[in-house]
């Protein structure tokens, strides 16, 4: 489960980089290609395995100046999606 | 800065390509019944060298190829392969390799691991020693995967398992989930044979009853729901029990790009058994005009192409018209409709396979040198 508390990273099998090619971010599995829009790619720079879920939201609310509870909702279900489909892991704490 | 050309020849609706097959060899210590490779496998005096293949992994990426799969056969007969995946690595291209597991361990993928691979296939034909090994066609074979697992894992790269399934192991479905599990994948692609080539030739052997299919596709469906996020289950259900084709590699010349042994270039594994179409070589042109330009990759490129019923049906930009190189070894003709899609005019030929499947399996015709 996805909370504020928890502090993700990629997979170990998912490469998130920008492409030349296609001028956008992209997010790869062996498997298939994603790709994040832009408010998936805000939220996935900061994932680092370092900064909390709730850091993470703290960071785009401020950046954004956006109520921080909306965020906080869009980021955590978008975390939950990826963490289903294994895209992402809970990081050592 | 390498430019690439812009596709001002062609029609210019066509994107680059994500992904490359790279087959570095068609030589395989196994011997599966329902391999993908071509019924004339390409010999080692016919296979390109490492320097070619590190300019097609650099034209790839010119190209905005964003993966390599190292394939084959088995690429691990290839002794470059690290320094190919170091080549690919080098361009920034995202590396998978796709093996049998048949040959090396710990010090190969330890070394793969350090070129820059990314992440690797292993294919399994059972979840038991004795009948994954008769379906390989090779003694021992199961016990070099379990270790050839343990060896990925240890190096910590991500593994998928490979799951080819058909009549004659689809029972143990369940086993095989079990086992990728306890084998440390985060992955497994269950795969219904696609009957071209050798598994054409195998196929009163390999198509599953109805009722196989059925409790396969309830057991896959519950272990997918009980280990979300523990391990991704890829499940492809065989067309021939559809009533639409799949969207056979995305559409031809739309993502992939397949490089064969020799060099030949093609848009997928069995494109070459359609006769009057002339594959570019690697040898004599680049990939960029290869994609863009080939008369290869523009034949049944979009929807220019297409045949009633698919011209105007709408899920021509769906499905693409199914597989070509299926229409043509059931119908005659790879510009027919996919006769797997009820809607084929050809439909027939489907529904005689299927009462095959209900007698008694036929004995495997193993792939091999001929
Ligand atoms: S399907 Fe079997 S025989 Fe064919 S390349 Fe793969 S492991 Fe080898
Ligand atoms: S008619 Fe053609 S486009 Fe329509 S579903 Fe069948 S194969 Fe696909």
């Amino acid at each position: 489960m996805v909370d504020s508390a928890s502090v993700l990273r990629l997979a170990p099998h998912i490469v998130f980089r920008f492409d030349e090619t296609r001028r956008r971010w992209i997010m790869m599995a062996p498997e298939r290609l994603m790709l994040p829009d832009e408010q998936a790619v805000e939220i996935l720079k900061l994932v680092d395995g370092k900064a909390s879920v709730a850091a993470i939201v703290d960071a785009l609310a401020a950046r954004f100046n956006a109520p921080r509870q909306e965020i906080a909702g869009d980021v955590t279900e978008m975390l939950q999606d990826l963490a289903d489909k294994g895209c992402l892991a809970h990081a050592e704490r | 800065m390498p430019s690439v050309d812009p596709p001002t020849a062609g029609p210019p609706t066509i994107d680059p390509p994500l992904a490359l097959l790279a087959e570095l060899t068609h030589r395989c210590p196994l011997a599966c019944p329902y391999c993908s490779n071509p019924i004339e496998l390409e010999r080692a005096s016919s296979e390109l060298h490492g320097e070619d293949w590190r300019r097609v992994l650099r034209e790839a990426a010119a190209l905005g190829v964003l993966q390599v799969h190292f394939s084959g056969g088995e690429p691990m007969v290839r002794r470059e392969l690290a320094t190919l995946i170091a080549e690919a690595a080098s361009h920034g291209l995202y590396s998978n390799l796709i093996t049998s597991g048949a040959l090396g361990g710990e010090r190969e993928i330890a070394a793969f691991a350090e070129a820059g691979l990314r992440h690797v296939q292993l294919s399994l034909q059972d979840h038991e020693a004795a009948n994954a090994d008769r379906i390989a066609g090779l003694a021992g074979a199961f016990e070099r995967k379990m270790k050839f697992a343990a060896a990925v894992r240890a190096a910590g790269l991500p593994l998928t398992l490979n799951m080819v399934v058909h009549r004659q192991n689809l029972d143990g479905i369940a086993e095989m989930i079990d086992l990728a599990q306890s084998l440390g994948a985060r992955r497994v692609e269950i795969a219904h044979v696609q009957y071209y080539a050798w598994a054409l030739e195998n196929r009163a052997a390999l198509l599953p009853t109805r009722a196989q299919l059925d409790e396969a596709t309830r057991i896959v469906e519950a272990a997918r729901e009980r280990l979300k996020g523990v391990l991704a289950i890829d499940y492809v259900v065989p067309d021939y029990y559809g009533v639409r084709p799949k969207s056979c590699m995305n559409g031809w010349g739309r993502q992939f790009l397949n490089v064969m042994p020799s060099g030949t270039v093609v848009p997928c594994h069995a494109a070459q058994t359609i006769p009057g179409i002339d594959f570019p070589s690697v040898r004599e042109a680049s990939l960029a005009d290869i994609w863009y330009r080939s008369d290869a990759f523009n034949r049944f490129r979009g929807t220019g192409w297409m045949p009633d019923p698919c011209r105007d049906c709408d899920r021509r930009e769906i499905d693409w018209g199914g597989c070509r190189c299926q229409a043509l070894a059931l119908t005659g003709d790879a510009a027919r409709t996919d006769p797997v899609c009820a809607l084929s005019p050809e439909h027939g030929v489907i529904e005689a396979a299927l009462t095959e499947a209900a007698a008694a399996p036929a004995p495997f015709i193993y792939r091999r040198y001929r």
